[in-house]
């Protein structure tokens, strides 16, 4: 780690503790959480898509996956840990086998077959009305109380969502910068190659593919913990479309990119919409935008943008000190 | 640069003057103005309804010069885009950062049910205008007071008078594959039969569905009538390729089919149609005569029931805001002046709240028929007081299960 990045986690760390004293009222703290929860989304599919390649358009599978086996798992009257370990397990061993069918095909393929195991998933909640309540959805009886703490309140929710929020990036962090992370961009950049070296290219990425579910289904749980009640709206194409967009608006290559396309997303689509009729148009200008002038989204773009500028201070002044950009 | 200075001092100052003269009005109120929070569709399929509350509540406060109980009303507007995480975090703007009183809407059924629990634990009073069942039955939430219909209301009537009047026995059902079309067939079949008529198709067709012939070739040949659930465009859609594939056969419906602001796009296909509706641009009430004159001169279109709900909305509003004095911060006496709103003359006829909340008023029997060289829905039959529960007592009601695809089981199907 770099003198600079420990500063930038630092520095990370203490706005996001921060939030709730920086924003004015509940609203913006309940956005706050939002906004992580969706990243927490991206990230995980940017584990596929950044560091794998694999484009999947039906990441709202496990939204609906391991929202509904929690709602369900509570209202059948266990309780709130059994519900959400269960949940988060089941999902993820739904990944393994959403995985192994998806790896079967790659390119084009691979991405039409997650895209019609998300609607599967979102048919069966849409047409079950005896399981999932059908369109109507179906609510969640109360947030859980993790070791006692209340998590009822705007402020001890964003809190809770940081902490688990924080967990998982450090996870995606080290596995970016772990040999096996390594190789998964191998398997990205040259399949053959890897394939040559010895590596297993399937197993790596069903096994990135098995990690990426994992998370989504961690985010998933929030997500039914925020909002309190699933429907099958929350699992359609739509929503795996816009966690994609998220991932790429802000930078698929990079770890913090998906952090900023979730941020801007759920801005827009809450905050500004308010003030925008038109705010789809908005986004639509604006990814348009971003693909034109940054084409691997907002942070690398913007990471390049700083560094050109520096060169060109470097060159004007030559005795300005540099500082490395940070990760 | 002290210029440059002075210019920005210019231009706040100037600025600063023409936001007090904005708000005026306001000063001038006594306790200040009135928040209304309002969440309806702006984005995406379900947009043609949104924009039409909009209509009717623009009409509403347009007539009374924006006042309501003598107080200014400030009106918040927010676009759910027909999803329920978006409606859920709208309404936490409406409370938490605009801090409403009050809330209009939302449109769909699926987005008042995600609200639902924030309803309860924030405490605020809501007239909804979506047809579940539920919210005002079995799951009844205290704070929301429903002054449209549920989704299954207007359709007893039209089976009564389907079983009873036109004396028809046999009978299939298509409606929108989601829980406003269950509801809506299930109670239509359920006077039908016990009425002595038989439903002997039901079909569900997705709500998008591009075409209806495969829908349509499977009707049976010697029906009496068909009913049909269909919402917005889907029943323009659905009742036009019906007739050009030639049949004749009576028409039924919900309250959504043929609606005012889409039956001068239908032309004759629709003449005939029977609907069951809480309202009927024909009305001749002088509310109703106003508020067709104002809808017409404003948007160039008749008023359907999505503008009607939102006026009736600010009816009962209103009613309930005098009854406190205006006062209607003060949530809990706010919420039983909403309930016990009894009005004798509004949009649609007399209506009051059963215990529940939900309206127990006129329910209008209409047949399109051709007036001059417009096409209307003529009220050929009022059928008066009636609520959710139609003729069946209220426990024996509550204790089936809610309506749905399942419920009440088709017991005469011939397929």
């Amino acid at each position: 780690m770099t003198r600079g990045s420990v500063i930038a986690v630092l520095l990370a760390t203490v706005v996001f503790m921060a939030v709730p004293w920086i924003v004015p009222g509940n609203f913006y703290i309940n956005m706050a959480s939002q906004v992580l929860i969706y990243a927490l989304f991206a990230l995980s599919l940017n584990l596929m898509l950044g560091y794998g390649g694999m484009v999947s358009l039906g990441h709202a599978a496990y939204l609906g996956v391991a929202g509904y086996t929690c709602i369900l798992l509570v209202t059948a009257g266990y309780n709130q840990l059994t519900a959400a370990v269960v949940a988060v397990l089941f999902s993820t061993a739904f990944a393994g086998v959403f995985g192994v069918l998806s790896l079967r095909a790659p390119g084009l393929g691979f991405i039409m077959i997650t895209l019609a195991i998300g609607q599967i998933v979102w048919g069966i909640a849409y047409r079950a009305n005896a399981l999932t309540g059908g369109d109507n959805g179906m609510s969640f009886p109360a947030r859980p109380m993790p070791f006692g703490f209340d998590i009822q309140d705007a402020k001890n929710f964003y809190y809770f969502t940081l902490i688990v929020f924080a967990i998982a990036f450090f996870f995606l962090w080290r596995f970016s910068h772990s040999p096996f992370g390594a190789s998964l961009k191998g398997t990205k950049e040259q399949p053959r190659r890897m394939r040559m070296l010895g590596h297993n290219v399937w197993l790596i990425q069903l096994l990135t593919f098995v990690m990426a579910g994992f998370w989504a289904s961690i985010a998933s749980v929030l997500y039914v913990y925020y909002n309190l009640f699933l429907s099958p709206h929350a699992l359609a194409l739509q929503q795996s479309a816009e966690i994609l967009l998220m991932a790429i608006l802000g930078g698929a290559t990079s770890l913090t990119g998906p952090i900023v396309g979730a941020l801007i997303i759920t801005l827009i689509k809450n905050v500004i919409s308010t003030y925008v009729e038109r705010w789809n148009s908005l986004l639509g200008v604006i990814f348009v935008v971003v693909i034109i002038f940054m084409p691997y989204g907002l942070v690398p773009g913007c990471k390049q943008l700083w560094k050109r500028l520096q060169s060109r201070g470097k060159n004007s002044a030559p005795a300005r000190t540099s500082s490395e950009p940070t990760e | 640069m002290t210029l440059h200075r002075r210019k920005v001092l210019k231009g706040i100052a100037a600025s600063g003057a023409s936001l007090a003269v904005l708000k005026a009005p306001y000063v001038q109120a006594q306790a200040g103005p009135m928040k209304v929070g309002f969440l309806t569709i702006k984005t995406g399929p379900l947009a043609s309804g949104g924009l039409q509350m909009e209509q009717g509540l623009t009409v509403f406060l347009k007539e009374r010069n924006n006042m309501i109980a003598g107080r200014q009303v400030e009106l918040h507007t927010a676009d759910t885009a027909a999803n329920p995480a978006q409606a859920r975090t709208k309404t936490q703007e409406l409370v938490e950062r605009l801090n409403v009183s009050v809330i209009i809407g939302p449109l769909a059924a699926f987005e008042a049910l995600a609200i639902d629990d924030y309803i309860r634990s924030s405490q605020t009073p809501i007239l909804t205008v979506a047809g579940a069942e539920d919210m005002t039955q079995r799951k009844a939430n205290p704070w929301l007071v429903r002054a449209s219909a549920t989704s299954a209301q207007p359709s007893h009537p039209v089976a009564d008078y389907a079983a009873k009047e036109l004396k028809l026995k046999r009978v299939a059902t298509i409606a929108d594959d989601f829980a406003f079309g269950h509801e809506c067939v299930a109670g239509f079949q359920r006077v039908f039969e016990d009425n002595g008529g038989k439903v002997v198709q039901k079909l569900f067709s997705p709500l998008n569905a591009p075409d209806y012939g495969t829908y349509i070739a499977q009707f049976k040949p010697d029906l009496d009538g068909i009913f049909t659930g269909h919402a917005g465009a889907n029943g323009l859609k659905f009742i036009k390729q019906l007739r050009e594939y030639g049949s004749k056969v009576q028409i039924l419906g919900g309250f959504t089919p043929v609606d005012e602001s889409l039956l001068q796009q239908m032309g004759p296909e629709a003449l005939g149609a029977i609907t069951g509706n809480w309202y009927s641009a024909q009305l001749d009430f002088p509310i109703n005569q106003k508020f067709v004159a104002a809808i017409q001169a404003d948007y160039k279109v008749d008023p359907g029931v999505y503008a009607a709900e939102t006026y009736v909305s600010g009816e009962v509003l209103e009613a309930a805001a005098k009854a406190v004095g205006g006062k209607i911060e003060d949530k809990p006496a706010f919420m039983k002046a909403l309930k016990e709103t009894n009005l004798a003359t509004s949009l649609r006829g007399p209506m009051k709240f059963d215990e529940f909340g939900n309206v127990v008023g006129n329910l209008y029997i209409r047949k399109v028929e051709k007036k001059g060289d417009k096409y209307v829905n003529a009220v050929v039959k009022t059928y008066p007081n009636v609520s959710q529960f139609w003729t069946y007592k209220q426990d024996e009601f509550l204790k089936n299960p809610v309506y749905s695809r399942d419920f009440p089981p088709a017991k005469n199907l011939e397929n």
